[in-house]
């Protein structure tokens, strides 16, 4: 087995055990990553020197017999969109092509904290707004399992690099399902933690009530120990729960929780592939085996959760980004403008892709004069009815499993062309983000194309132990997540 | 459903986004496809339902309003596209 495919905590062990030291697995993980990264393009920036640099400190550290962080020497991957002080940070926008930012975000903090070695800066749809990766400024991803399809978003960047064994872990964000999505898509472990779990400070807002950073990993114990890291209480950011951070990794094998599994019946009518049907089915099979009780249930309100979010996202988006002004960073409209706002307009319009100026537009009609109580006050009380089908739900059962996505990665310029489509393949994740609730997506099965399908485990809030261990227990009883593409 | 044209000019206004005459016509096309699909919320009746705009249970965090080190203000004005002695420079604000 190469250095390169085993999982972060695979590599910890390695390097506490000093069998290699961090500085051998950068250069062995850049061996990689120029071998791939021309055909799958998961990076916006690759910092191999920096890598080095941290690399050799911790070496140093570990040399000199001083204790060492949790994530020691572990090479992680940060989406573009999530702010590295001194290191690119573009949101795969034109309009933040050359913006530095001058300070870290909290999550980048507490990785440095605890000895993780920054590789690169991972593509994206433009600010986090898409499902396929396709609306980068820059350039598409491919997914490694099948290098014609998407790898999903809109952290597609993030999770192409982990399954595609370029980046032992990676932080993505999770607006709508954006880390869930994509890990579906590309095989591995995506976390979207409770909205307050971990801080947004320096995660560059798209829909700030939900926005939240996530996790994208090879297996649940590795998501269990990047959560642990980032988690806590941050006083930058004002929604951050100030709640203690359970201990996630033990009792992670834990099976006294996988009580009562509800399935929400509307998630498996129309429009869900039969494979991924099937998948979910066996699925639910191992749990039963292993003592868990299924049981029907309904959420009659999650039919209108995809037109809920496409007005929340939107109105929360157009004003978040009013922000890009050419004034005080970013890119600005070279032509001379004599008026201030033609410069805005300008600007605006040079530098954003057209999902971004979709996205805007239609915030902007929703909270606009005369719309508002049409559609902005309406969605936000449907979103109050489908926060109530949840509450109720989990007075009957511990956890709800549903597909991560109704369809497994779908092909590049597929659904480019009919934003509404695009929209339409967040179905089964958008409601935990409306809700608040945390979320996971692990491996479940592979179509007979061979591409992977995800199980999405959503629970209460803050109850993340409990899904990280509901999700260990399918894991140690399977072996999809230990598939690997075969990229040679 | 459709969008008037001059309502388009006016979002797009709001929107500070300039629009050629070729985009109005295909944003208002796909603005229109969104918006039937979302009239799908009027099946609800909603009279008697509170809305809500966060999920989280917090309300009116505090801190204690204390002096804490910030940036210095090189730093700030060095990542902007325009600045002159110390301010950002911007085309004229007033006519």
């Amino acid at each position: 087995m190469f250095l390169h495919e085993l999982t972060a905590n695979g590599i910890r062990e390695k390097v506490k055990n000093r069998e290699v030291s961090c500085v051998e697995v950068v250069k062995e993980l850049f061996r990689r990553i120029k071998q791939k990264e021309a055909l799958i393009e998961a990076y916006i920036f690759l910092d191999e020197e920096g890598a080095l640099s941290k690399a050799s400190e911790i070496d140093d550290k570990l040399e000199s017999g001083k204790e060492i962080g949790l994530l020691a020497g572990i090479p992680i991957a940060i989406k573009d969109n999530i702010s590295t002080k001194n290191i690119y940070t573009t949101c795969a926008s034109k309009i933040l092509e050359n913006y530095i930012p001058p300070y870290n975000a909290f999550v980048v903090k507490k990785l440095l904290q605890e000895d993780a070695i920054i590789i690169g800066k991972t593509n994206l749809d433009e600010f986090a707004m898409g499902s396929s990766t396709e609306n980068s400024a820059f350039h598409i991803t491919r997914n490694p399992w099948d290098t014609e399809s998407v790898p999903g978003g809109s952290s597609g960047g993030s999770a192409a690099a982990v399954s595609a064994d370029m980046a032992f872990m990676a932080l993505g964000s999770d607006t709508g399902g954006s880390v869930r999505q994509p890990a579906s898509f590309c095989g591995n472990v995506g976390f979207k933690p409770t909205y307050g779990r971990v801080s947004r400070y320096g995660l560059i807002a798209f829909a700030s009530s939900l926005d939240q950073i996530g996790t994208l990993t090879k297996d649940v114990f590795d998501a269990a120990m990047l959560l642990q890291v980032i988690s806590g209480h941050d006083a930058l950011d004002s929604t951050c729960s100030a709640l203690d951070v359970p201990n996630y990794l033990s009792d992670i094998n834990c099976r006294d929780n996988v009580v009562r599994i509800g399935i929400p019946r509307e998630f498996f009518r129309e429009g869900l592939d039969s494979e991924i049907r099937n998948a979910l089915m066996n699925a639910l099979e191992i749990y039963k085996k292993n003592g868990a009780v299924v049981i029907d249930l309904s959420l009659p309100h999650c039919e209108y959760a995809i037109a809920t979010y496409c007005i929340i996202a939107t109105a929360e988006a157009c004003s978040n980004l009013a922000r890009y002004d050419g004034v005080r960073y970013g890119y600005r409209s070279r032509l001379d403008d004599d008026n201030i706002v033609d410069m805005y307009s300008r600007t605006r319009a040079e530098a954003f892709g057209d999902e971004v100026k979709r996205r805007i537009l239609l915030g902007n009609y929703v909270l606009s004069a005369g719309y508002y109580e049409a559609y902005y006050l309406k969605a936000s009380k449907v979103r109050n009815l489908i926060k109530n089908d949840f509450d109720e739900a989990f007075t009957k059962v511990d956890c709800i499993i549903s597909p991560t996505c109704p369809t497994p990665a779908f092909k590049i310029g597929e659904k480019i062309l009919d934003p509404l489509e695009m929209y339409l393949s967040d179905v089964y994740t958008n409601i935990a983000n409306l809700v608040g609730i945390p979320g996971i997506s692990i491996p479940c099965g592979f179509t007979t194309a061979g591409l992977p399908i995800g199980m999405q485990i959503l629970g209460k809030h803050f109850e993340e132990k409990k899904i990280l261990q509901i999700a260990k227990l399918f894991e140690q009883e399977t072996d999809f997540h230990l598939q690997k593409p075969k990229l040679d | 459903m459709d969008i008037d044209p001059r309502e388009i000019d006016n979002i797009a206004k709001l929107s500070r986004i300039k629009l050629d005459d070729a985009e109005k016509v295909k944003f208002k096309n796909q603005l229109v496809h969104i918006l039937e699909y979302v009239e799908k919320l009027n099946e609800l009746n909603i009279n008697n339902v509170k809305p809500i705009f966060y999920t989280s249970p917090l309300k009116n965090v505090f801190r204690e309003d204390t002096l804490k080190p910030s940036f210095h203000r090189s730093n700030i004005l060095n990542i902007s596209p325009s600045h002159v002695n110390g301010f950002f420079k911007v085309p004229k604000i007033i006519e």
